[in-house]
């Protein structure tokens, strides 16, 4: 488990030189520093703990082991077993006390080793976290964080890759973050930390490796973004692409492409998944008259069939020259093999494909 | 006399008389310390397992022949994961073939097992070709799961798989027990869970009712000391797992020596189908490698203690002692079935293979068994109808 997080930085300081050379192009912040993803959730971390005394860490493997990503590294040496616990492999239980904890006061930081085994403890997530502020009518908040990676690694099949955006942002209560580039993932995760409500933090393990730009204000310690605000990632004016997490790299690799052809994709991460920023999207389609929405998880009742309903029921909808349409994972348990792992994923040339067709260009 | 003599004793009956076609032997070997001179630790029971265990030499060398097939075929495992044909997790047994091996010689062909993603000995011993689990890790299309399981999903004829959530197939192995009580097929099912496992709340609430119901269930805790990189003592408030539970009898016994597995899995066996209900045993072994294949697994344990466990407990060094020591087979003999083993292995690898990658029309295939609806791909406005291609129930009896 942790050792795959291993691989993955081998195989990911190739990616992320790609990557990174390509942010650097597009990004204003020219000649800025570069931060890793796991590094950039690391610093969020540490500063909130130096910043707040009740600010812990709980969860499999984050202390001793560093973490078996290693997005916790060095937290149990410098602030010890008080404050970087070691649970054992019992969700259920450490998830309902990380939430009692937070309900008595303290800002817990739940951290699952992937969010495949939150399902252990998605009761105390939803029932005794997201619930409790509501039905004490405003008496007992839950000021917790649950994190970790979520949605599809690599090779490791059905019950190891699952995309949870959707079943989270389903529930009131809850605030959902599914964030993309180290910015977001500093300025969201510590903002999350200093909320007031619970929030589920959703990360993706192939990210944790990639390193992007990083501008000064990024790196300093009062570096906050706003919960339920989402960034277009790059602006066009020929249609509007949706995503979230890894989906918003795919949806960039068809941007680029298409720019090739002469058409301008305007991408929009999300960043937020529950507050859904509405706003950002309809401005967009307003001035391009097209959508597609691109994710990883499952179509059926998925973050692009929200987007598309509020689109239908909003004024919006008129400014559609085209139906809307949603790039999904598919809609099957994640086989292990890579040839059909692959084909369960949308790829860059299926979004490419989607925005040819409804913009009717060959 | 103390039992220590006693052992002694029958040792030396056992080695006066020579025997040369039965292996008979007073069982000592234990990799805990805290076992003292004892061969079993005992939780609400009187008498415990036999301490003496008899094999016959075919029996003898068929195990043998078995913990050797499953150590070379997690190597030959371990080698395709180093060249990267083998993607994600890969969870492996070198360390513990004597657990699966043991249980499986007691278990008869209606009984029933299930147990976690470190399942690969099982596969070995239970689906229907060794290169059908190599194609499975290969994501090939002849693999046990059709390439689609990888090394944590393998399933064959009576084996429930193995299972990715940590604890998750306890309750289920239960579940089959309520079926073999349910159908009064006179069948046991064998639940192995790890040491990190045993902590889940849902292996307790699967106890319970297992008593409740009286259910066929024989609980096996494979315990190897780490749950990932953290040792039993940090996991567990009582990390003696054959006693965690009040109302469950339990056995503890060494997991290196075959012999002790298979008299305390006898001993569980003779104690359910007498209707005295479910029972723990707890077995003590040792994973060599690290928790999966990417895991160095020296950041939580000392090498030092890896490599005093490989030189003075591996159970399939043990068993080649025994059989020399008892005149059972001659080093040419166990030559001979290593020679062949590996033989077999490079075969069943080539054979593996000689296949591909699961084709793409696939994806969509076994989903359900029956689905009124074409299935939704990433391509867009693309379903792909539904079908089924695998063996269907071909694992239940
Ligand atoms: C519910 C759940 N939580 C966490 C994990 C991650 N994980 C996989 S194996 C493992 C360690 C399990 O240890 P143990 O039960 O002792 O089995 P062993 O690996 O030693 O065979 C962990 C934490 C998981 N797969 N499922
Ligand atoms: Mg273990």
């Amino acid at each position: 488990m942790a050792s795959r997080g291993t691989i993955t930085m081998k195989n990911m300081t190739t990616l992320g030189k790609v990557l990174s050379r390509r942010n650097f192009s597009t990004s204003k912040a020219l000649g800025a520093k570069q931060l890793t993803v796991r590094d950039a959730l690391n610093s969020a971390i540490d500063e909130e703990m130096e910043r707040d005394e009740r600010v812990f860490v709980m969860g499999e493997e984050v202390a001793q082991y560093d973490g078996a990503y290693k997005v916790t590294r060095g937290l149990w040496k410098k602030y010890g077993d008080k404050r970087v616990i070691d649970t054992p492999i019992t969700e259920m239980g450490f998830t309902g006390i990380a939430t009692g904890a937070a309900m008595a006061g303290l800002r817990p930081i739940c951290e699952f080793m992937t969010f495949n085994f939150a399902m252990q403890a998605i009761d105390q997530i939803i029932n005794s976290a997201a619930k409790t502020f509501y039905m004490s009518a405003g008496r007992v908040n839950v000021p917790i964080v649950f994190r970790g990676p979520n949605g599809a690694a690599a090779g490791v099949a059905a019950q190891h890759s699952q995309c949870y955006g959707a079943w989270y942002a389903h529930c009131p209560g809850l605030k959902v973050i599914s964030p993309y580039t180290s910015e977001d993932h500093k300025g969201l995760l510590k903002a999350a930390i200093r909320d007031p409500d619970p929030v589920v933090f959703l990360e993706n393990e192939l990210l944790y490796g990639v390193a992007y730009p990083m501008s000064d204000e990024a790196l300093g310690t009062d570096y906050l973004l706003p919960i339920g605000k989402a960034k277009v990632e790059r602006p066009g004016k020929h249609v509007t692409i949706v995503a979230h997490s890894k989906a918003v790299e795919t949806s960039l690799e068809a941007a680029k492409t298409l720019a090739g052809k002469g058409i301008e994709a305007e991408v929009i991460n999300l960043r937020s998944l529950r507050p859904l920023d509405f706003e950002t999207i309809i401005k967009s389609v307003v001035k391009t008259n097209h959508l597609i929405s691109v994710e990883q998880g499952w179509p059926s009742c998925g973050i692009g069939a929200e987007i598309l309903a509020r689109l239908m029921e909003s004024e919006v909808f008129y400014h559609l020259d085209q139906p809307a349409v949603r790039i999904t994972g598919a809609d099957i348990p994640m086989p292990y093999t890579k040839s059909l792992e692959a084909a369960a994923l949308p790829r860059p040339e299926d979004v490419v494909e989607a925005v040819k067709k409804i913009l009717k260009v060959k | 006399m103390s039992i220590l003599n006693k052992m002694f004793a029958l040792k030396q009956f056992c080695r006066n008389k020579g025997y040369s076609t039965v292996l008979k032997r007073c069982l000592t070997l234990n990799v805990d310390t805290a076992f003292d001179n004892k061969v079993y630790r005992l939780h609400q029971i009187e008498t415990g397992p036999s301490i003496t265990s008899e094999l016959e030499k075919a029996e003898a060398l068929k195990l043998f022949k078995q913990m050797d097939m499953v150590r070379r075929t997690e190597n030959a495992l371990a080698g395709l994961y180093r060249e990267k044909k083998i993607r994600g997790f890969c969870h492996l047994v070198v360390g513990q073939e004597a657990v699966c091996v043991g249980i499986n010689s007691i278990m008869r062909p209606q009984d029933t097992i299930i147990t976690s993603y470190r399942c690969h000995g099982w596969a070995v011993l239970r689906c229907e070709s060794i290169s059908g689990v190599i194609a499975e890790l290969l994501g090939f299309q002849s693999g046990a799961a059709r390439g689609k399981g990888g090394s944590m999903h393998i399933y064959g004829p009576q084996f429930f798989g193995g299972n990715g959530i940590v604890g998750a197939h306890v309750p289920l192995g239960v579940g089959i027990g309520l079926k073999h009580k349910y159908t009064n097929d006179g069948a046991v099912s064998v639940v192995l869970y790890g040491d990190g496992a045993a902590n889940q709340g849902q292996v307790f609430e699967a106890f319970n009712i297992a008593k409740l119901l009286m259910l066929p269930v024989l609980f096996i805790v494979e315990n190897n000391y780490y749950g990932l990189g953290t040792a039993s003592h940090r996991s567990s408030a009582n990390p003696e797992y054959y006693r965690t539970c009040s109302f469950l009898p339990g056995i503890r016994c060494s997991g290196m020596d075959i012999l002790t597995v298979r008299e305390s899995t006898r001993y569980g066996f003779k104690h359910i189908l007498d209707g005295k209900g479910p029972i723990i045993v707890e077995m003590m072994t040792y994973r060599y490698f690290g928790h999966s294949m990417s895991d160095p697994g020296t950041s939580y344990r000392d090498r030092d203690e890896i490599s005093s466990v490989r030189e003075r407990k591996d159970a399939i060094q043990h068993m080649k002692n025994m059989l020399v020591e008892s005149k059972l087979a001659t080093p040419e003999e166990i030559k001979a079935i290593e020679t062949e083993n590996k033989k077999l292995v490079t075969a069943e690898t080539e054979k593996a293979f000689k296949d591909k990658e699961t084709p793409v029309e696939e994806l969509t295939a076994d989903c359900y068994k029956s689905f009124p609806f074409p299935m939704r791909v990433p391509k867009m406005h693309t379903w792909i109808p539904h079908k089924n291609i695998g063996k269907y129930g071909s694992v239940s009896k």
